[in-house]
Formats: structure tokens, C-alpha cells, sequence
């Protein structure tokens, strides 16, 4: 090869040594090659016996779930043990018959037996398969007795999720369940743990979005197995690291009560402290056993619950959207008065409101004669607010129905949260292409029409007027693993005193002045006032010409034709600290049914006070004591 | 014979760069690649994923990258040669103040759409950057004292970042590579000599800096008994395994030891233990030939190349590349501590992958523009 002159010296010396370099490499691999001739051939019998007879094995221990404890420290969820028999099929020379022979013991359908020999063929022959689980403890003994004859079967002790609470929790909860192999998919990176037998993961609620947490880190066991894999003993152990515990915002006894008291609806109701935005009860109903899920709902179980026509698998409290008829009114009202309107200033209700050629009717057939704000909430007068909402327009009504926090999720911890509907003029000609008609915002007035709220909105929206306008967000965590999680600081909405003084009274009026259309259902305790607003929404369209012949009565139509009941509230009026929501799908009316359940439960909330400041449940920082006028 | 000097009177085109391009070579690292394809599958009990189709990919990935670095100009490339070496130690640094812990150790920095390891990077941009440097000076300059304090500091500033994360295997990986670099460009033998004793006298500070792990790695190699189930658990399993392989390997997808679990890592570190394992001797020696050859190739190329920013490229690569297979390849015969080092092109792993065909690039690029004059002086670059 030619090199130039004065880069021949380089050139030299870099061959010189690049050959150093290669005869560097040439031993180097000499060496490796001796070593693996040293390993695999003169040590190799050494090597092999070690590794047939006596093996040193490194098995992965599943972690202990973490509690779901409530803000009190009571156990919602935990782990219990479960004693299951595992079958190694390596060590059976006949799968089906060991199963046969099981079943004599233990009962297994066809269905399971499916499922066990799938398993079986999806995984490595030494690997132990969940054949059954959650046996009694005679079923275990008996197991354990005839494990001679059962070649194969390994009886085991796990631990398995337990709700001691059941459904009432179950859309708070959600559940655990077994790995399925989209999960697998979707996990990221390699995670051994998740094919352990009988391991789960969250599918649905807390136990879905607080999974990682609640996990922990996967221990491992070192043990000797003889050459047919059968352990000898257990070298050492590392437990390794239970998951964290994580305490919900949720009172037990108040979960309880508002579930007692809603069982048998098609129901849910949301209760908030209105500075934190803490989760006192969030209830839906009707609703599934987490703990079925758990092990397996029975095939027969589950086609029921998905074929109800009450929904148990749907978390109405934040995935049912409603409209949210007369409680709407406060939102309305309060645009009014952003918008100038003089609360004071009175309308005149002749029982309906004509607009075109069009007549908007008032629930109360006579109609209210004239009355201002604070009397038409009270009375919860359709025709004022038609008249209002016309005045001030569709746009002002969005505006302050969005600043509420109506129309948007709130990024809650339990999933499938959905954002219900906020109507404009824009939104309808991107989505429907025509243009808005005042006749809509008529109709939005009194919260019907395209409007579409959840009970979590309801009550975040009630909490927001209880607190003096503060954009609080509903929580449903307060600690995890041991952590207290902050609460946000809410921002002002921005709205006037004077429209909150108003809109509160008017609140104070439906339910403890005579006439208030919630009355009957007032507490009477002093210090305990709740103020609310009843709303009852329509579902069917009212023909002209049943309107001629008289409105058909609620009892006459079936159930699903009948109206929602709506009804929200917050208490105590002088110095509120809870808000609520409750919607009885189909109840007919919204002070008949709805209001009665939520007084209850708001009596029950201001006895128990679960969020005051006291040991163990210390005040979070930050908050407003808030309130206008 | 070829006229030598026939490229160096007009610019290449692209044709006669493809021409240029030893399709050999690369044939010759598809079978390298496809032993650990094979593996990977293996490893996952007979199924293509997760692991071996993912590799695949990203060897075709790493194949398109290859030959589009070897397709540009040398000359290019060294004038990129510190531009790239600044942007990956920002990158490093960038690691150091906002980068997120994986593995337990803080490597990878997130770009959004992709993680990636900086010090990786940062592999490849050190060899261009040394070559850049003693591409400029003479022999005799070379060896001067002051002009090395740039090179140290080169290899000095990356080494003490990586060390900082910590990930000591990198760290011994970069110093390895600046000194082959520094030992080819004529350094006298006296400043090798004088550093070998620095190392030696700074063996006792570097111990007691190092972190828990790292000394249990470097106590439990010099005694794997004693702790069997703890560190030196990965040291005995893989030995038992390779070990029990004898000459001909329990055969593919028999290996006992890999297939029951008692392998850590089997699919990463150690994917040569399981290799030796289902495969025995002559697997493993064959693959031991093949990168032979591949090293064998790769001097070649820095021998028959007439400008020196190409030969120092080429030898660093090639050194890189060796490295990394003794490194791997010792440590799991129980020969080296268990440092985190994969085996080239047969390990799973993305960014590894990637910057090693990178580096296959340039080197591919110095062959083909191997009778390239570059001249010493500030001109050579354009």
C-alpha cells in the first residue's frame, strides 16, 4: 500500500501497534475458548450433576396486596388466605384422569375443566396451574389426605382479595382479577410476576387506578428442587415488598347508610365536603360483588348482570348522564344576575310561556302569578326561568354552567368518569350542523333539552355554590402508603356575592320556608338546615295532544317512561361543609323521591361530621371557611 | 490491480459507493444476529415474541442506519466529529440533572417518543472525536504532554459523568476505548506504563467511592462462594448451566437451566450462557468465530485506509466491538465480575443495537472511502 510521505511515520506506528491490538484479541479469545473447554468439557460431568440433582431454583413470590382502608382506617379491602389445589401436569401421567379423581373431592364443571386444560397447554409442563380455588377447610384436609393418589395435585395456600363490604363498594373499589393475556400485552416491559398462577391485577375502580401501588415489588425464594422440580427446601427468602395501603376519602358508615337507603333503585348519590372536595359516599345502584369477580363469575351470574335492565355494571354516579332539569335553575339564576338582571325585579307565571308559536308549559298547571328569583327557585317556577334564559341568552347560561363544573371531568380516580353535555350554539353546528334555536335555550332554562349532567358533577356544581364559588375538585384519596396527597388549593370562580346570597337563599327556601317544594323534606334540627334543589326530569315528550287531555300521572306510565328524580343540597345552610347529589332513575319526582333519601342522608352526614378536625383526621390545610353572605 | 487512486480525484457517486459497500460484512452479522434471534426465542419457550421479533426489527433498523452512515462522505463525518461528541455530553449531563431512574440507576433520558441512553451515544462519539484530534498531528506532536491534556479531558468528562450515574461497566468502556484510541495514535509506551500505575495506586480511593452493588459485584467474582444465593448466584447459575452444556449442548430449546428459570437475565446478560447451554461448545465457539472474523474484517479496514481520522475510526470500533464481547462473554464463564454488558447483536436490547450498527456504519464508511488523502492541517475540513 502507498502512503504519502509525511503520513508514511503515522502509518508505521499505527500498524505496528494495531497489530499489538490483534495479537491483544487473538489471546483474549484463545482464553475464552479454554474456558469454555474447561467448563463444558473437563468440568462439564461436575456441572451437570450439579445442575440434574440439585438444583437451586429462584421462584418469584407474588407481593402482598396493599389495604384499601376508608378515611377512618377501616378495611374496605384486604387479603385473605385461599386454600387452592395447583396441578403440575408433569408430574401426572394423565391430566383428566387426576381430575376425575379430584373432582370426587372438589366440583369441576366443564366450564373450568376447559379452562384448566387450556392453561395447562399454554404453559411450560413444570409450571403449577390453579385447578381450584377458595375450598373449605374440609375440602383442603381432604385434599391434602389423599395427595397420594392425586399424582400432580399440589395443595396450596394463597392469599385472594377480599371485600368485606361487597356491592356496596363495588363502584368505588372495583375489583381484582386474573391476568389476562390482553394485560399481558399491555404491561410494560417484561413482568415476570404477572404470570404467576393465580395472580391478579385491578380491572375496575381504585383497584385499577391505584394497581401499581397497591402491588408492591414481587419477592423471590431460593429453593432446592430435585430434578423433578419438586421443592426439598427453601434456601432463603425475601419477602418482598408488600404493596402500599391506600386510604380513600370515603366513611364507611355513611357509604353504608346512603347505600341501605338507595338499595332496590336504579340510583346513585355523591356526598363531598365542599372545601376539599373529599368523597364522603359515592353510591350507585344497583351494583355487582366484587369478590365474585374475583374468583370467577359463575356464567349464569354474570349473564344476569349484564342483561338488567337496572345496569349494575354501569357506575351511574359518574358514568349516568342526566339532564339535569330544575337544578339547574341556580346556574341560570346566577348568569342573571352576572348578566345584570335584578333579582328582585318580579315575572309574571300564567302556568306557560309562549314563544312563536310554541308554548313552553310550568310544571304547576295554574301557573306561580308573579315572583322573583329567590321565590321561583323555591317554588322552582318554570315559566321566571324560560323568561330568564331567553333574556340573557344561551351563551351566558354555558358560560357559567362550564365555570361550575358542569360539561368537563374532573380527573377522577375511579375510571370511566364521562364530561355529560354543555350545549352552545357552536357546539350544535359542529356536531348536529344546524343552528341554535331560541326555543333550545328556553328549554335549557330549566335544565332539559341537550343538557346532560352525572350526580359527580351535580354535587361538585353543589359544593361549588355552598362554598362561595370555589372551583374545588372531587377527591376520592387521601393517603397513599402513608402519604397524606395534598389538597388543591381551589381557585376562585369569580363569581358575585350578591348572585351566591341569592342562589343559596333561594336554596334556603325550597327546603325550610312553607311552600319550598322540598318542605316536607327539611331537617328540622337547629344547626343542621340543608338547602336544596329539587329537579325532576323529564324522559318522554309531552304530545299536544296529551297536554289537552291531561298530562299522564307518573304511576300510569311504566317504569321507563317515568321521570328521573333529582334533588342536591348542601348543610348546614349557616355553615355548610357537606354538598350532595341524588338521582333515582325513573322516580317520578324529584321532591317525592329523590329528596326524602338525600335528606337522610345528609341528617346521617352532619351527625357523623366525618370531616371535622379530630385525631386521627387532621384538617387540611388551605381550606375556606368561605361562605357568602 | 485497482488503481488505488482512483477515488481520490473526483467525489464518489452513490452507485459506485454501493458497490463499494462489503454486502459480506454484512451478511456476515445477520448470522450473528440471527444466533441471538434464535435465543430469543428459546428464551420465550418457542415463541417469537416477546423477544425475537422485536430484535428482528431492530436489526432492520440498524441495518437500514448502517448503510446510510457508510453512504456519507468520511469527510463529513469528521467534521461532524465534535458537534456530535458536544451534543451527547449534553445529553449525558441533561441525564444527570433531569434524566429518570430505571434499573436503579439513572441512564436514560426521555425524548418523548423514545427513551434513549446517551452514554450509548456517547460510545461512538468519543472515537470520532479522539480520531478528529490525532487526525491533526504528528507523530511527534502527538506524544507532547500539553497536547494531551484535550484528549484526556475528552475521555475525562464523559467518564466522570457515567460514573456519576453510576454505571461502572460504560465507565470502564469509555476509559478502554480512549486509551486503544491514544495507543494507536503513537502515544510513547511510557505514558501506558506511568497510567498503569496511576490506576494501580487509585485502586484503593476508587473502592471506597464505589457503591455497595458494585463492590459485592467486584468481592463475590474474586470469591463466588462466598454468597451463593445472593450476588454470586448469577455467577454459579450461569457456570452450572454453560458447564452442564458439555460439547454438543443439551440441544435447542432442552437447556434445562435456562428454560426452568434458574438464569437471571437470560435474554439480555446472559443470552450467551443459554446459548452454551442449548447449544454446548461448538455453538459457542462458533459464535466466537464469527466475531473473530468480524474483528479480523474491521482491522483490515483501518489497515488499508490511507487517511488517519479513517484508521482511528476504524480500530476504535473495532476495539469497542471486541470489548464488549470479551467483557460479556468472560463475565458469564466466571472469568470478570458481572458488569451490565451486552453481547453485541445477540443481547435484547434497543439503543445498543442501534449505535453498534451506527458504528458499523462509519467503520463500513472508512472502507469505502479508504484511498481518501485528508490532509492534517484546519483545511481538511471544508
Amino acid at each position: 500500500m502507498q502512503i504519502s510521505g509525511r503520513d508514511s511515520n503515522r502509518y508505521q506506528t499505527f500498524t505496528r501497534r494495531a497489530a499489538l491490538l490483534a495479537g491483544a484479541q487473538g489471546i483474549a479469545f484463545v482464553a475464552l475458548a479454554g474456558r469454555m473447554y474447561y467448563l463444558q468439557v473437563l468440568k462439564t460431568d461436575q456441572y451437570r450433576m450439579l445442575a440434574e440433582e440439585n438444583r437451586v431454583s429462584m421462584r418469584l413470590l407474588a407481593p402482598l396486596r396493599g389495604n384499601i382502608v376508608d378515611r377512618f382506617g377501616r378495611t374496605l379491602a384486604s387479603n385473605r388466605q385461599n386454600y387452592r389445589a395447583m396441578l403440575i401436569s408433569e408430574q401426572t401421567p394423565d391430566v383428566e384422569a387426576t381430575l376425575a379423581r379430584l373432582s370426587r373431592i372438589v366440583e369441576i364443571d366443564s366450564f373450568t375443566k376447559k379452562r384448566i386444560l387450556r392453561d395447562i397447554a399454554r404453559s411450560p409442563r413444570f409450571m403449577p396451574v390453579t385447578v381450584a380455588e377458595d375450598l373449605s377447610w374440609d375440602q383442603f384436609a381432604q385434599v391434602n389426605i389423599n395427595e397420594p393418589d392425586l399424582a400432580g395435585i399440589l395443595p396450596d395456600v394463597g392469599e385472594t382479595r377480599d371485600y368485606p363490604y361487597g356491592e356496596e363498594l363495588a363502584h368505588v373499589l372495583g375489583y381484582v382479577a386474573a391476568v389476562s393475556e390482553k394485560d399481558l400485552a399491555a404491561a410494560e416491559g417484561d413482568q415476570p410476576v404477572l404470570k404467576l398462577p393465580g395472580f391478579r391485577i385491578g380491572k375496575e375502580g381504585i383497584e385499577k387506578t391505584y394497581d401499581k401501588e397497591l402491588r408492591g415489588v414481587p419477592g423471590s425464594s431460593h429453593v432446592e428442587v430435585n430434578a423433578y422440580g419438586r421443592v426439598i427446601r427453601e434456601l432463603s427468602k425475601d419477602p418482598g415488598t408488600p404493596g402500599s395501603e391506600v386510604v380513600l376519602t370515603i366513611d364507611m358508615d355513611i357509604q353504608r347508610f346512603a347505600w341501605e337507603r338507595l338499595k332496590g333503585e336504579s340510583a346513585s348519590s355523591v356526598v363531598l365536603d365542599i372545601h376539599t372536595g373529599d368523597v364522603i359516599s359515592f353510591v350507585s345502584t344497583p351494583a355487582y360483588d366484587p369478590n365474585q369477580f374475583n374468583m370467577g363469575y359463575g356464567t349464569a351470574d354474570y349473564k344476569a348482570l349484564l342483561e338488567s335492565p337496572y345496569l349494575p355494571l354501569m357506575n351511574k354516579a359518574l358514568a349516568g348522564m342526566y339532564p339535569p332539569g330544575s337544578t339547574f335553575k341556580m346556574i341560570v339564576g346566577m348568569a342573571a344576575i352576572e348578566a345584570g338582571i335584578d333579582p328582585n325585579a318580579r315575572v309574571f307565571c300564567p302556568g306557560h310561556y309562549s314563544l312563536g308559536n310554541h308554548d313552553f308549559h310550568c310544571w304547576k298547571k295554574g301557573g306561580h302569578g308573579t315572583l322573583n328569583m329567590h321565590d321561583a327557585l323555591k317554588h322552582s317556577c318554570d315559566v321566571f326561568f324560560y323568561d330568564t334564559a331567553k333574556r340573557i341568552g344561551i351563551n351566558a347560561i354555558a358560560d357559567m354552567a362550564k365555570r361550575f363544573g358542569l360539561g368537563s371531568t374532573y380527573g377522577f380516580e375511579v375510571p370511566g368518569e364521562k364530561s355529560g353535555l354543555v350545549p352552545t350554539p357552536g357546539w350544535k353546528r359542529a356536531v348536529k350542523g344546524e343552528g341554535w334555536h331560541q326555543g333550545e335555550t328556553v328549554i335549557a332554562g330549566i335544565g332539559q333539552g341537550y343538557l346532560l349532567a352525572t350526580p359527580l358533577q351535580l354535587a361538585v356544581m353543589t359544593a361549588r355554590i355552598a362554598n362561595g364559588g370555589y372551583a374545588i375538585e372531587p377527591r376520592l384519596t387521601r393517603a397513599v402508603g402513608g402519604s397524606l396527597l395534598p389538597v388543591k388549593e381551589p381557585e376562585f370562580i369569580g363569581v358575585s356575592e350578591e348572585a351566591i346570597r341569592v342562589v343559596q337563599g333561594g336554596m334556603n327556601g325550597v327546603s325550610n320556608e312553607i311552600g319550598g317544594t322540598a318542605y316536607r323534606s327539611r331537617i328540622a334540627e337547629p344547626g343542621m338546615e340543608l338547602a336544596g334543589k329539587t329537579g325532576t326530569a323529564q324522559v318522554r315528550r309531552i304530545s299536544r295532544a296529551e297536554r289537552l287531555s291531561g298530562v299522564l300521572k307518573n304511576e300510569d306510565l311504566e317504569w321507563r317512561q317515568r321521570d328521573h328524580a333529582l334533588f342536591v343540597c348542601f348543610a348546614p345552610y349557616d355553615a355548610p361543609r357537606y354538598a350532595m347529589s341524588v338521582i333515582i332513575e325513573h322516580g317520578s319526582s324529584g321532591s317525592g323521591a329523590a329528596a326524602p333519601v338525600a335528606r337522610d342522608i345528609m341528617h346521617e352526614v352532619l351527625k357523623r361530621n366525618p370531616t371535622r378536625p379530630q385525631a386521627g383526621n387532621p384538617s387540611p390545610g388551605g381550606q375556606k371557611s368561605a361562605r357568602a353572605g | 490491480m485497482l488503481d488505488l487512486r482512483r477515488f481520490t480525484g473526483h467525489e464518489m457517486r452513490l452507485s459506485e459507493k454501493l458497490v463499494e459497500f462489503n454486502w459480506g460484512f454484512l451478511l456476515l452479522l445477520l448470522l450473528i444476529a440471527s444466533m441471538g434471534f434464535a435465543m430469543l426465542y428459546s428464551v420465550a419457550e418457542g415463541n417469537f415474541s416477546p423477544w425475537a421479533l422485536r430484535q428482528a426489527a431492530r436489526f432492520a433498523v440498524g441495518v437500514a442506519i448502517m448503510i446510510s452512515v457508510a453512504m456519507v462522505d468520511l469527510r463529513l463525518w469528521m467534521r461532524l466529529a465534535y458537534p456530535l461528541y458536544g451534543f451527547a455530553l449534553v445529553m449525558l449531563i441533561a441525564v444527570e440533572v433531569t434524566g429518570f431512574v430505571g434499573m436503579g440507576a439513572q441512564r436514560w433520558l426521555n425524548l418523548g417518543f423514545v427513551s434513549v441512553q446517551p452514554s450509548e451515544i456517547m460510545k461512538v462519539t468519543l472515537i470520532l472525536a479522539l480520531a478528529r484530534y490525532f487526525h491533526g498531528l504528528t507523530l511527534d506532536e502527538a506524544s507532547r504532554l500539553r497536547n494531551l491534556l484535550i484528549p484526556l479531558g475528552l475521555v475525562g468528562a464523559p467518564v466522570m459523568l457515567v460514573v456519576m450515574q453510576p454505571d461502572l461497566g460504560t465507565a470502564i468502556l469509555l476509559t478502554a476505548t480512549g486509551a486503544v484510541i491514544l495507543f494507536s495514535a503513537g502515544l510513547r509506551w511510557r505514558y501506558f506504563i506511568m497510567a498503569g500505575a496511576g490506576v494501580l495506586a487509585a485502586i484503593p480511593v476508587v473502592w471506597s467511592r464505589l457503591h455497595d452493588y458494585q463492590r459485592n459485584r467486584v468481592l463475590t467474582f474474586l470469591d463466588p462462594e462466598r454468597d451463593p444465593l445472593g450476588a454470586g448466584y448469577h455467577i454459579l447459575q450461569s457456570k452450572i448451566a454453560l458447564g452442564s452444556g458439555g460439547i454438543f449442548g443439551k440441544g435447542f430449546m432442552e437447556g434445562t437451566q435456562s428454560q426452568l428459570n434458574f438464569l437471571p437475565e437470560k435474554h439480555t446478560d446472559f443470552i450467551f450462557t443459554m446459548l452454551g447451554e442449548e447449544l454446548g461448545l461448538v455453538g459457542g465457539l462458533v459464535l466466537l468465530a464469527l466475531y473473530f472474523v468480524v474483528l479480523m474484517f474491521s482491522l483490515n479496514v483501518a489497515l488499508q485506509c490511507r487517511n488517519q481520522f479513517g484508521r482511528l475510526v476504524a480500530i476504535g470500533v473495532s476495539m469497542t466491538f471486541f470489548f464488549y464481547v470479551f467483557i460479556n462473554t468472560s463475565m458469564v464463564m466466571g472469568l470478570l465480575p458481572v458488569v451490565g454488558v451486552p453481547l453485541p447483536l445477540v443481547s435484547y436490547g434497543g439503543t445498543a443495537m442501534l449505535s453498534l450498527m451506527f458504528a458499523f456504519g462509519l467503520l463500513m464508511s472508512v472502507h469505502i472511502h479508504r484511498n481518501l488523502e485528508i490532509s492534517r492541517g484546519p483545511s481538511a475540513f471544508w
